[in-house]
């Protein structure tokens, strides 16, 4: 069963924004990619604050928007909660005021509606902020206010605009761990448009690539995190990618450089591997049956408890190596390296 | 660091006879103020009747500008539609326009045998040249173009996103207008129409040439002054006196507002 099927198609100047999206209910699914990759704009198209050029919005069954048959509902007529970026708490009402004010459109009596936004904020913990206003609360605070205020009215769908984003990093971790399990609560379908990974790997039953405008990769997080399948989600999980065409344990890249991997492979393949699977020796190593290449390192940036070392040569890569690896090689940029890559450390698998 | 601070004699110059030019009027006017007889000359009944006129009209003129000139101010502001900018510039004309010049347009729409105001007295036997209502038909045609661009400023200034944060919650466009468009921009429109209800009290030319100067029904406080000036000299000076304080009272209330609302 899918509570929200939706074709997004929106033009707007020289970009477009062609998505397709299913959730089902109780579901949460993260639109994760770059600035300027469309993932606002999908939100608000289905929230009906941008138009759709073409598509269909469907929610619960019912029809929201259908430009081929001159369908459209306006966002008040839509059952679509949404938390805003940077929130948008009325700062004229107070916060239970704010929490009641769905409600009350949807024509709850004045009386209930403060006492079923009182009820809201009480889960959200901040029963005692009833009566402040929205500018005299902490950044996580109004990011608590702005969901108990989505959430009031029972939303088919839940909207989430980069939730944490406007938070520091000690808030962000709390009101993540908090926000997963509101949205584990909530029994509608929820959609999170994010670009950090964190964010969507924690909070997010499935994830949605988008670049571009389009879905370029879709799938629970183990998959995407294990099979990466563009230069960008590679980057956000920490992996080097490749593509080329195997032919048994041979992957011959675009450019001719050629990879052994463990798995027998056929045809059009991406290759990933971790940095820490790349070592660095300053002669050539001979031994065991490895990706061996030279390479030039470009720049070291400390990662976590060791260092991160970009290379390029005849395919650019990124190596992880300890302090002591490091100050053995004297590593340095500009500095000339063999790097090298047991088989058994890559993945190969199909690019189709 | 002393250098900086020395101010160039030649804006400190025209600096200060800038201030004197505007403070010198002023003085003059409290210097030559009869105060020994001040209290007599408020209470006489011709300055009474002037100045309980000339707040009425004002305010009747300020709610009528706020009704019209506040939904004005909302449509140029958050509606597109062609035409757009002629429409605003059309609604600041009467802010350049001589207000004399306004009387006589409003004679020519509103008159007797005016477009409109023919039609009004024959169908509903309205006259309203030369009436109390004339006056507050005359200074709310000077006086809304303050409304409107200082609320419009406000609307434009006032974060759209809201309204559609609003409208996810399910509010229409009208409750949005009411709950969350108009308490966002309450200190514009309460500046603008303190601006306009200042304008409104200062009116002379569009009064005196659409409604008139009966005294009690169509004479204003300026207009008072104004025929004050060539009989009683004194009797001019402390009206002029009543309006300068109620100016500055309310340049003081809006100052406040506006540092409150910044």
């Amino acid at each position: 069963m899918t509570a929200l099927d939706a074709h997004l198609l929106v033009q707007r100047g020289d970009f477009d924004l062609d998505l397709r999206l299913t959730i089902a209910p109780g579901e949460v699914v993260a639109l994760l990619g770059p600035n300027g990759a469309g993932k606002t704009t999908a939100l608000r198209a289905l929230a009906g604050l941008t138009p759709l050029a073409a598509g269909h919005v469907t929610l619960g069954g019912r029809d929201l928007d259908r430009p081929d048959r001159r369908l459209w509902t306006p966002p008040e007529r839509r059952p679509i909660g949404v938390v805003f970026q940077d929130y948008l708490l009325f700062p004229h009402l107070s916060t239970l005021d704010n929490v009641a004010f769905g409600p009350r459109r949807h024509g709850m009596p004045r009386r209930e509606a403060r006492a079923h936004a009182a009820d809201w904020l009480a889960r959200v913990g901040l029963a005692a902020y009833a009566r402040r206003r929205p500018r005299h609360l902490s950044g996580g605070q109004a990011q608590r206010v702005a969901l108990a205020r989505a959430l009031a009215v029972d939303p088919t769908l839940l909207l989430l605009d980069e939730p944490l984003a406007a938070l520091d990093a000690r808030t962000r971790l709390d009101t993540r761990a908090e926000l997963h399990r509101h949205l584990t609560g909530h029994p509608g379908a929820t959609l999170l448009v994010t670009h950090d990974p964190l964010d969507a790997l924690v909070l997010a039953d499935r994830l949605v690539i988008v670049e571009h405008g389009r879905s370029v990769q879709e799938g629970d997080a183990a998959t995407i995190t294990a099979r990466p399948r563009t230069d960008y989600v590679a980057r956000l999980v920490g992996l080097n990618l490749y593509r080329g065409k195997a032919d048994g344990h041979t992957v011959a890249l675009s450019d001719g450089f050629e990879l052994s991997v463990a798995e027998r492979a056929d045809g059009d393949v991406f290759v990933a591997f971790s940095p820490s699977a790349v070592a660095l020796y300053p002669d050539r190593p001979d031994g065991s049956p490895r990706n061996t290449w030279p390479a030039t390192v470009t720049g070291v940036q400390r990662h976590g408890d060791n260092l991160r070392v970009q290379l390029t040569g005849p395919i650019g890569a990124a190596a992880d190596v300890t302090p002591l690896a490091a100050a053995a090689l004297r590593l340095e940029a500009g500095l000339e390296v063999w790097a090298a890559v047991k088989a058994a450390e890559t993945r190969a698998y199909p690019a189709q | 660091m002393r250098e900086r601070a020395r101010v160039p004699l030649a804006l400190l110059v025209p600096a200060g006879l800038g201030l004197a030019f505007l403070v010198l009027p002023l003085a003059g006017l409290l210097v030559r103020a009869p105060w020994g007889t001040l209290p007599q000359r408020l209470a006489e009944p011709g300055v009474l009747t002037a100045l309980r006129l000339s707040l009425q009209t004002s305010t009747i003129a300020t709610l009528f500008c706020v009704v019209l000139g506040v939904p004005l101010a909302w449509l140029l502001a958050r509606v597109p539609f062609p035409g757009r900018r002629l429409v605003r510039a059309l609604v600041t004309v009467p802010l350049v326009l001589p207000p004399v010049v306004g009387g006589v347009a409003l004679l020519l729409v509103f008159g007797r045998r005016g477009l409109l105001g023919s039609w009004l007295d024959s169908t509903f036997g309205v006259t309203l040249p030369f009436t109390t209502t004339g006056v507050v038909l005359a200074e709310a045609f000077v006086a809304m173009p303050f409304l409107v661009i200082a609320v419009e400023g406000a609307l434009r200034g006032a974060d759209a996103r809201y309204e559609e944060a609003a409208a996810t919650l399910g509010a229409g466009r009208w409750t949005t207008f009411t709950h969350v468009t108009l308490p966002l921009v309450a200190p514009g429109v309460a500046a603008g129409a303190v601006l306009c209800w200042a304008r409104a009290l200062g009116e002379f030319g569009a009064t005196i040439t659409f409604a008139g100067n009966f005294p009690g029904r169509t004479q204003t406080m300026p207009l008072a002054v104004y025929l004050a000036l060539e009989t009683d000299l004194e009797a001019a000076i402390v009206l002029s006196l009543i309006l300068l304080v109620v100016s500055v009272t309310i340049l003081a209330a809006l100052r406040d507002k506006w540092i409150t609302s910044a």
